[in-house]
């Protein structure tokens, strides 16, 4: 049985078995979500959007769609993948599943815990009705295949007025226990007026057995709110992720979304601001390094509506052997959104001749009173660079290493958590194969 | 220590040097001086491996090794340095951890351990007092937003950590104010000694008012044409090239 037709035969026995209230807004929200996904279907490279990027080869597999959570997973098995050196809230799931006693929530200050009590409990019911897949694309099949099978994710609200001291990280883990998986998190984050938030959020597949990771995550940023979001994506060559992330803001909030794709199958971001309000500011930020057969499509949107308002993008690519690359940033300013800066950046390194960039930027501008600029670069190693270094004694890997750094040097240097930040350069060393001896 | 017999060579088929001969003792200042296009910094390039160019006939050989096979990380190992025309930009990398790679790095190939960070912090402090760099450069992206001075100051610096057996300094008084100029032939000066040498390539004789050559070089048309003492530059200087041709 295909992917889809056994996706959307277990929907009925997935509601029924999760003993979910049938008389909820998300269970027809659900079953709206399973019927335009039934239409739909998975997106095919006939779609302009998908042009580049085929999901194909990880459709084929029969992927387990509900698999059981591996009970033995220890913190030694996961340590490696978490910022250890600060102080920080962490959700973690295996296999889909909430583990409460590797995680470290809270409900002091603030909500950081799990949507599968969120969705339940009538306490959070209110906000639920409020923000829950409120953004969260209808055409987008894939994201309306996460609403139809939510069940679990990191539930994040912060009050108006609150600083959140600590990171929150969140680490959805696949063991493989089961086999072929597929999992689709849902995350969903409010921050009140003049609050502040910092999530780290990686998937990491444990095994050697194909992951498909269906994510959606959907954050709501209030007037004067500061979010950071980092998504580190370091899966190994089995792995493919599908993250949807959709950001709305309020007046003078600024938000960011930082994303690393150093590791995985194929990796598709689809990411999306939406402005309600003025003098917003909203950055993205992206490096991808990758080798093999990797494929990375990063996807963007910025949509201004209001005037006043700036965004700024940069996304920096190496890509190695016959790895591909896909950058797709589309800017809206609409009419009303006078006085808007909006500046995008896509810069390509391909070392190997069997890589490949297809970078596209598409600007809509309907206002007439504004600043945009978009760049793209595709380019090689600065020879002359790497003959400099190794005329002082470095060897051309470790030059090469070196000049690469160099280049995405400028998105390293906008990551806010130092140890993140240490964390983020050895993760490019390593994926660069060199040992530096020192922190950039 | 340095012998360069009958060197040819080419980039994209276009013969550039056409027989060069040189040879180099320790403790001995050379300057190679001649018009533009004559094949000056090209010399320099080969003699650093640069694999841009193709070394047709001929040989380069260092205190008995011929360094044809030798990638550019190796001669820089085995104790030459060139210092660059236009030295090049690279963000993100600190002007000390750079320098702490390239020697880290030689002395790896020397099969010696890392040098210890405070040994390390220590060297780089005494070299900077002696080019008069401030502290503050040290920690600023490696040539990046430097003035010319700056940047040629800083190949000295590096220069100057490296101990090479043979510097090369092309054209290293371009782009300097007289001050400056001063500055980097002294410090050139203070690292000379009996045990090195320093080929010092110069389209102009100011330079070598401060660093005083034992021999000087014409080169035309990928050839000396003309060698002699330190009373050769002043000539030129006078006469210009064009009586050489």
């Amino acid at each position: 049985m295909e992917l889809k037709e056994k996706l959307v035969s277990s929907f009925l026995a997935f509601e029924n078995k999760g003993n979910l209230d049938l008389d909820s807004n998300v269970h027809s929200l659900r079953l709206k979500a399973i019927h335009n996904f039934e239409k739909e279907g998975f997106p095919t490279k006939k779609n302009e959007e998908w042009k580049y990027t085929s999901l194909k080869s990880i459709l084929k597999k029969d992927l387990g769609l509900f698999p059981s959570t591996d009970k033995s997973i220890g913190f030694k098995d996961i340590k490696e993948y978490l910022i250890n050196d600060i102080e920080s809230y962490t959700l973690i799931f295996i296999d889909g599943v909430f583990n409460s006693f590797l995680s470290d929530t809270t409900h002091d200050n603030c909500d950081v815990c799990v949507l599968s009590s969120a969705l339940t409990r009538p306490k959070y019911k209110m906000i639920v009705d409020n923000y829950f897949n409120t953004i969260a694309k209808e055409n987008n099949s894939l994201a309306e295949l996460n609403t139809a099978f939510t069940t679990e994710g990191a539930f994040i609200n912060v009050p108006k007025n609150t600083i959140v001291q600590k990171p929150i990280q969140i680490l959805n883990f696949s063991t493989g226990i089961e086999g072929e998986v597929m999992l689709q998190p849902r995350n969903l984050v409010v921050v009140g007026e003049n609050s502040h938030v910092q999530i780290i959020e990686r998937n990491q597949n444990l095994s050697k057995n194909t992951t498909l990771t269906n994510s959606v995550t959907e954050i709501f940023v209030h007037k004067r709110a500061i979010v950071d979001f980092y998504k580190i994506q370091d899966d190994t060559k089995d792995s493919s992720l599908i993250d949807s992330t959709f950001v709305s803001q309020k007046q003078q909030s600024v938000a960011s979304v930082h994303t690393y794709s150093f590791g995985g199958k194929i990796i598709r971001n689809n990411l999306e601001f939406y402005h309600e309000g003025e003098n917003i500011t909203s950055n993205l930020n992206g490096i991808s390094i990758l080798n093999d057969k990797q494929h990375v499509d990063n996807h963007t949107l910025v949509n201004h509506k209001y005037p006043n308002c700036e965004s700024h993008e940069l996304y920096k690519g190496i890509y190695d052997d016959k790895s591909t690359g896909v950058f797709n940033g589309k800017v809206i300013v609409q009419q009303e959104a006078q006085k808007t800066n909006a500046f995008q950046q896509n810069n390509n390194i391909l070392i190997s001749d069997g890589a490949t960039i297809n970078s596209k930027p598409q600007l809509e501008i309907f206002a007439d009173d504004v600043k945009c600029s978009h760049g793209c670069t595709i380019g090689q190693l600065d020879e002359s660079a790497l003959f400099y270094m190794q005329s002082r004694g470095i060897p051309k890997k470790e030059a090469k290493a070196l000049l690469l750094f160099a280049f995405g040097n400028d998105v390293v240097e906008k990551i806010k958590i130092p140890q993140l930040k240490s964390n983020i350069t050895k993760l490019i060393a390593k994926n660069l194969g060199v040992d530096l001896g020192f922190d950039l | 220590m340095l012998e360069v017999k009958n060197l040819h060579a080419s980039i994209n088929d276009k013969e550039i040097l056409r027989g060069i001969n040189l040879s180099i003792k320790p403790g001995e200042v050379h300057a190679i001086m001649g018009p533009n296009g004559s094949g000056k910094s090209t010399l320099s390039a080969v003699i650093a491996g640069k694999d841009e160019y193709e070394v047709t006939k001929g040989s380069v050989i260092l205190n008995g090794e011929d360094l044809a096979d030798l990638a550019p990380e190796d001669r820089a190992h085995k104790g030459i340095f060139l210092s660059f025309q236009y030295p090049v930009e690279i963000p993100g990398v600190t002007v000390t951890n750079f320098i702490k790679t390239a020697i880290n790095e030689t002395r790896k190939a020397k099969g010696l351990e890392d040098l210890p960070a405070k040994d390390m912090l220590k060297l780089i402090r005494e070299k900077a007092d002696l080019l008069e760099i401030d502290r503050k450069f040290l920690s600023r992206s490696l040539n990046q937003g430097f003035s010319g001075g700056e940047k040629k100051r800083n190949e000295i610096f590096q220069m100057a950590m490296l101990e090479p057996k043979l510097a090369i300094l092309d054209e290293t008084d371009s782009g300097l104010d007289i001050d400056a100029l001063k500055i980097v032939a002294n410090g050139v000066n203070k690292l000379k000694s009996k045990d090195n040498a320093v080929i010092v390539i110069t389209h102009y004789q100011r330079l070598l008012d401060y660093i005083v050559p034992d021999f000087v070089h014409v080169l035309h048309n990928g050839k000396i044409v003309k060698s002699g003492g330190k009373e050769l530059a002043f000539e030129l200087e006078e006469k210009g090239y064009d009586w050489l041709k």
